[in-house]
């Protein structure tokens, strides 16, 4: 049995007197694309930021690989393979796309001090070397003709497609994406779809997904975890959990 | 006339490496330090109490500048953890304003208000009085050059990427594993020790400082230096802060040709230029005369030039 690539063991999280997240216990496998649905509301992108560390939890562990990170800040979860989108993406402006992936390269020479002061040679080296990979990811998203925009330039299918890419870049394994679809033209929601694919069979990349387009869960996911009200209501496939009255009640409301 | 030139070169000199340092905490990494000139008048001191008090050479002095400035910006910033906009803001004007008062209060150390005289100059031995200016000058450039050079150097790099990165969205930078607070820390620290350098060189250029060269004006013009020439692009900078020394000395010229104003008048009406060019550039080039270059560097377009 192999160790679960993320093992969130019984998360809770008060934010402003409400609990938001309430103990709440679920596993990503290596290489599984799981979903993280439920009614707004639900939890889900608290349980997104506690993942990636962006906010410590008030009580449970959470650990990647088997190791305990409960509480590790995003950068250090970061360099433990875990890269998240935002719901609402965050792409850096006023950098190119270019720059946007070259960004998340990890352990670039030029980004300490000394490096960019003193060692122009291997950093030109490295850069030369890391825009090539860049390059690479920005194929895999079919941004490549955008390389040298501004990043707020980019529509905003383009900029979850750049959020994309930069996970890539940062070398991470598991990748969270928060409602990458919302609010996307359906063709790119198609390509969007076929690029997750690709990387899980090529790549080995694991995903957990937040998402409220049912046909982008359904073609996606092997497994889903069903939240509502900061409680795990439901796991399953999606078929199996689409049929679960719980559910149903949860996103439609109390039967009267 | 001659004289005067030489004058106004070297205030500029000293504004276009104050307006370098704010680019690389504001500019660049989008650090509000309000409280330049508490900086400034830090190094000052530290390099007048160094030289005159202590007796060492002003190589020792600026040095000194360099390091309590520097550990003031950690200090400063460590005390707004975060440093998240509006708290350092509010903590860097209290800081300048303390730091005004200490320059003030703390007599033993720094003569008060009487003024701190400081006689140790950047200067050979035995030049005669134009000369002393031009050599002055020539020094004051060369530091504003050096710094120049190496923070443009940054800003290039991957290093003035990430502090970008952080500018426009901190938590991205974050999540792709890079330790934001370590950046934010190193940049304010180059900064404020730079900006203490600055304060050095015009201590021992005007050879008396009294707390009240250490006012909110000095930072004004500090900001509206880098706002005017383009936040972000180290030319822009630069060219922001002759821009506006030229302006705000130029228009001493002024004076005579307005017999009617007082001298209190004149005065006011060199920062309502200034504040009107600021105005004009905000409105219609709102990134500055020289805005900072977004697309991929050539360097990186193109492998290995040369």
């Amino acid at each position: 049995m192999s160790v679960a690539r993320i093992e969130v063991d019984g998360l809770s999280k008060v934010l402003g007197g409400v609990t938001v997240v309430n103990n709440v216990s679920f596993q990503v496998d290596p290489g599984q694309i799981m979903g993280l649905i439920g009614p707004n509301g639900a939890g889900k992108t608290t349980m997104f930021n506690l993942i990636s560390g962006v906010l410590r939890p008030d009580a449970g562990k959470l650990r990647v690989n088997g190791r305990d990170v409960t509480g590790l800040p995003p950068y250090r979860l970061a360099r433990h393979g875990i890269v998240r989108s935002f719901q609402l993406s965050r792409e850096l402006d006023r950098l190119s796309v270019l720059d946007n992936v070259l960004l998340a390269a990890p352990s670039h020479p030029g980004e300490t001090l000394g490096g960019a002061l003193f060692r122009p040679f291997a950093v030109r080296r490295a850069e030369t070397e890391l825009t090539r990979t860049a390059r690479e990811m920005l194929a895999l998203v079919s941004l490549t003709p955008h390389e040298s925009k501004p990043a707020g330039a980019l529509s905003g299918g383009q900029k979850k497609l750049l959020e994309l890419a930069r996970a890539l870049m940062a070398g991470a394994d598991t990748i969270l994406l928060d409602e990458i679809a919302a609010g996307v033209a359906p063709h790119l929601v198609e390509e969007i779809i076929a690029i997750v694919q690709k990387l899980n069979r090529d790549l080995g990349k694991t995903f957990l997904i937040i998402e409220h387009n049912v046909g982008f869960i359904r073609a996606l996911t092997s497994r889903v975890v069903v939240m509502a009200a900061g409680e795990l209501l439901a796991e399953g496939s999606f078929d199996h959990v689409s049929r679960n009255p719980a559910v149903i009640e949860s996103y439609l409301g109390q039967a009267a | 006339m001659d004289a005067y030139l030489v004058a106004i070169l070297t205030t500029a000199a000293i504004y276009v490496i104050l307006a370098l340092a704010l680019n690389m905490q504001f500019g660049l990494t989008g650090l509000m330090n309000f409280g330049v000139v508490g900086f400034y008048g830090l190094g000052a001191y530290s390099s007048g109490i160094m030289t005159e008090t202590l007796g060492q050479p002003i190589v020792m002095g600026m040095l000194a500048a360099m390091i309590v400035g520097g550990t003031a910006g950690a200090l400063v910033s460590l005390l707004s953890i975060r440093l998240s906009g509006d708290f350092l803001a509010i903590v860097t004007l209290g800081f300048a304003e303390t730091m005004r008062l200490a320059f003030n209060n703390e007599d033993w150390l720094t003569r008060g208000p009487r003024g701190f005289l400081i006689m140790t100059r950047p200067v050979l031995e035995g030049l005669g009085r134009d000369a002393t200016a031009w050599f002055i000058l020539g020094v004051f450039l060369l530091v504003a050059a050096v710094v120049f050079v190496v923070f443009n150097r940054l800003a290039g790099s991957p290093f003035g990427r990430v502090l970008r990165s952080i500018r426009e969205d901190d938590l991205v930078p974050a999540t792709l594993g890079k330790n934001v607070l370590a950046y934010r820390l190193k940049a304010f620290v180059l900064g404020s020790s730079v900006m203490a350098l600055a304060g050095s060189l015009y201590a021992h250029y005007v050879q008396t400082v009294t707390p009240d060269n250490f006012t909110t004006q000095v930072a004004v013009l500090v900001w509206m230096s880098l706002i005017v020439g383009g936040a972000g692009n180290m030319k822009g900078a630069v060219l922001g802060a002759l821009v506006v020394t030229a302006i705000y000395e130029g228009t001493r010229f002024l004076a005579p040709l307005m017999e009617f104003l007082t001298p209190t008048q004149v005065s006011a009406l060199r920062f309502i230029i200034i504040g009107t060019l600021l105005i004009v550039v905000v409105r219609f080039r709102p990134e500055g005369l020289l805005p900072e270059r977004i697309v991929a560097r050539p360097a990186a377009r193109d492998p290995a030039p040369g």
